[in-house]
């Protein structure tokens, strides 16, 4: 029974490889792992900065030969100093950790915001590799302002037969609005066979509620603070679920299930639940 | 049938061998109730302390052979901001609530059980043997004469039973035993994680964020096991939760033949998820009628007989 142990939370320290700076505050890390080369989209990892923290990250993309990536915002101590690394410095990997999204075909709406696009390009890259036929994308992205726009030009790639719908709240590019303004008009207008989302949990519980009203399925991917990311410590809980185990991606039966807690509160540090 | 899992600790009465390990999912009500729904016959809480505590920064937690070293560094909400949870876990299941506390002095040991305890713990241990922060578990949990400081403090003010978490990290385990059972405590948890470091050999650092940890899982389970033989063969009457690496009913029939009279389990769950419980509990089951064993404490301290 040594089997209990397993190979993808063994920490292994690689090189990065590339860095692709995607907007003022986001930048792209490139590197080889060959277990998150088996990552399904939706999955996560954990990256260890050494001699500073370890953080949990989407992955942004993965192929078969093991090259993997995740984009990264700046927002404190951690991520800023992963934003001042380069080519060649050693990290440390875990995963992949999580569920995925469950992958289909038909009218599918993909809604993504801030880095949380990222999960999301990965899962229209591999919905559009398993069957261009029986697919059609819309993609609806948001941000404050254009230069925060993520993965334009590789949503506008993954759109090319289906629809984009980029957003931003200062009409700097596309609609000038909120990405739930377009959503609200689409489901008034068509049903779709799979919505997905992921990003800031204020936009994610509105997208919650609308799908609600219209009775559209949802998978919606979820943040909570993470540290042992294989669902032993607690810290990630929301409700009765572990979101680093038995998440990040949750349905409408769940979510309706954790809606006292969505995009209301989260465990602190120290384990009491606090304002959002 | 079921009886025969039904064990009898320290004045609990527990449908199911198997408890839940503290700091493991221990700090929401619903957590507890899913390990609960998972065939655990009780749950430990996370450790609880006077004061909030942040814990350490990540890494807190990282995989070696045939084990897990944590130093989380007892993150916990403070007894203030538990009270709620403890009153909410007792709301959402039947089986008994162990809440884990520490604490920095005997004073604060006290304070700390009896609000846990007004707040409706059926039972407390006492948490003197966590690796990995200062000037709270090991000092006390290696030194008699602070045990039993701790110890006698908190009984004068609970009327619950009182266990008592030991260090694997000493050299006589029993000469600590027996300094917390004529303290007055009323079972003993052998035991905690033992002392331990991960080092990278690409960056040449400790991995964990405060250098040294606890290991926890497989990789300790025959240290655990003996402490407990080593305990039961000195102390035949007291009650006696053996943990450390039980993942499969194997190791907690093991521990029971040790002289455990049930079993906590924590690092299983991250790899077996909360069901590993029920796989065990089946497993004993099986075991016990192959054998023709009527009950789990038929099988108490039997490889200590001849
Ligand atoms: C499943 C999952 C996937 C994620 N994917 C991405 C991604 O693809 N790109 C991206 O830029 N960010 C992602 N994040 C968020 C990212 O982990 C945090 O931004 C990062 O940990 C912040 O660390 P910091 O030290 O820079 O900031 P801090 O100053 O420490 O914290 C800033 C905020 O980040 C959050 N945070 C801090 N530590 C953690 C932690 N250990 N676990 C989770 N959240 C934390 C808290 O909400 C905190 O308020 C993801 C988080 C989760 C849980
Ligand atoms: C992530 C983690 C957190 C822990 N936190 C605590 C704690 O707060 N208090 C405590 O008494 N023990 C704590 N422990 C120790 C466990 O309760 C248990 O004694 C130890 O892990 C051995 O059992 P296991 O091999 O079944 O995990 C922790 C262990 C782990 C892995
Ligand atoms: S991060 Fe530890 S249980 Fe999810």
């Amino acid at each position: 029974m040594s089997d209990c142990l397993t190979a993808a939370n063994t920490l292994r320290t690689t090189k990065i490889t590339q860095v692709i700076t995607e907007s003022p505050s986001v930048k792209t890390y490139v590197f080889r792992d060959m277990q998150c080369a088996k990552a399904k989209p939706g999955q996560f990892l954990m990256l260890w900065i050494p001699g500073v923290d370890e953080i949990p990250l989407s992955i942004l993309n993965a192929t078969e030969g093991g090259e993997i990536s995740v984009s990264v915002k700046a927002v404190g101590d951690a991520t800023q100093h992963l934003h001042r690394m380069t080519v060649g410095a050693t990290i440390g990997i875990r995963g992949p950790f999580g569920n995925n999204f469950t992958q289909t075909h038909g009218n599918i709406l993909l809604i993504g915001g801030g880095t949380g696009t990222a999960p999301l390009l990965f899962l229209a890259k591999t919905l559009l590799e398993q069957s261009t036929e029986n697919i059609k994308l819309t993609f609806i992205v948001g941000a404050r302002t254009k230069n925060e726009l993520l993965f334009i030009d590789q949503l506008n790639n993954v759109c090319q037969k289906g629809r984009l719908i980029p957003t931003t709240n200062d009409g700097t590019y596309g609609r000038q609005g909120v990405v739930t303004e377009p959503l609200t008009e689409l489901l008034n207008q068509e049903q779709f066979d799979a919505i997905y989302t992921c990003g800031p949990e204020v936009m994610v519980k509105k997208i919650f509620e609308i799908t609600q009203t219209h009775k559209q399925p949802l998978q919606a991917s979820l943040e909570r603070l993470m540290r042992c990311g294989i669902g032993l410590c607690g810290s990630c809980v929301i409700g009765k679920y572990r979101v680093c185990k038995d998440g990040p991606i949750f349905n409408n039966t769940q979510l309706d299930e954790i809606k006292n807690e969505l995009g209301i509160s989260k465990l602190s540090l120290n384990g009491s639940k606090t304002p959002l | 049938m079921e009886g025969s899992l039904r064990v009898q600790l320290a004045g609990l009465s527990l449908d199911y061998p198997g408890i839940l390990a503290s700091g493991v999912l221990g700090y929401s009500a619903e957590s507890m109730q899913r390990v609960i729904e998972g065939g655990a016959g009780a749950v430990v809480t996370k450790s609880v302390g006077l004061h909030p505590r942040d814990g350490y920064v990540n890494p807190t937690v990282v995989q070696v052979k045939s084990g897990l070293i944590n130093a989380m560094g007892l993150p916990n909400p403070g007894i203030e901001g538990y009270v709620g949870e403890i009153k909410h876990v007792k709301g959402l299941i039947c089986q008994p609530l162990i809440v884990s506390v520490f604490g920095y002095s005997s004073e604060e040991y006290a304070v700390v059980a009896k609000k846990a305890a007004e707040a409706g713990a059926d039972a407390l241990e006492l948490n003197v043997s966590c690796p990995h922060v200062k000037q709270t578990g090991s000092e006390i949990g290696q030194n008699p004469n602070l045990l039993s400081e701790v110890v006698r403090s908190v009984k004068d003010v609970v009327k619950v039973p009182v266990f008592v978490k030991l260090s694997p990290n000493v050299t006589d385990i029993v000469r600590l035993a027996e300094a917390a059972v004529n303290a007055g405590a009323d079972a003993l948890t052998a035991v905690n994680t033992l002392r331990a470091i991960a080092i990278d050999v690409e960056t040449t650092k400790p991995i964990l964020s405060n250098i040294k940890g606890g290991l926890s899982g497989p990789a300790m389970k025959n240290v655990a096991l003996r402490c407990v033989y080593d305990l039961r063969e000195k102390l035949p009457e007291v009650s006696i939760i053996g943990c450390g690496g039980v993942s499969n009913w194997q190791d907690a029939v093991e521990f029971f033949l040790a002289g455990a009279n049930a079993v906590q389990i924590g690092t299983a769950i991250a790899f077996e998820g909360t069901k590993v419980f029920q796989t065990i509990n089946q497993g004993i089951k099986n075991y016990l009628e192959k054998k023709q064993f009527g009950s789990v404490e038929e099988i108490v301290g039997l490889s200590h007989r001849s």
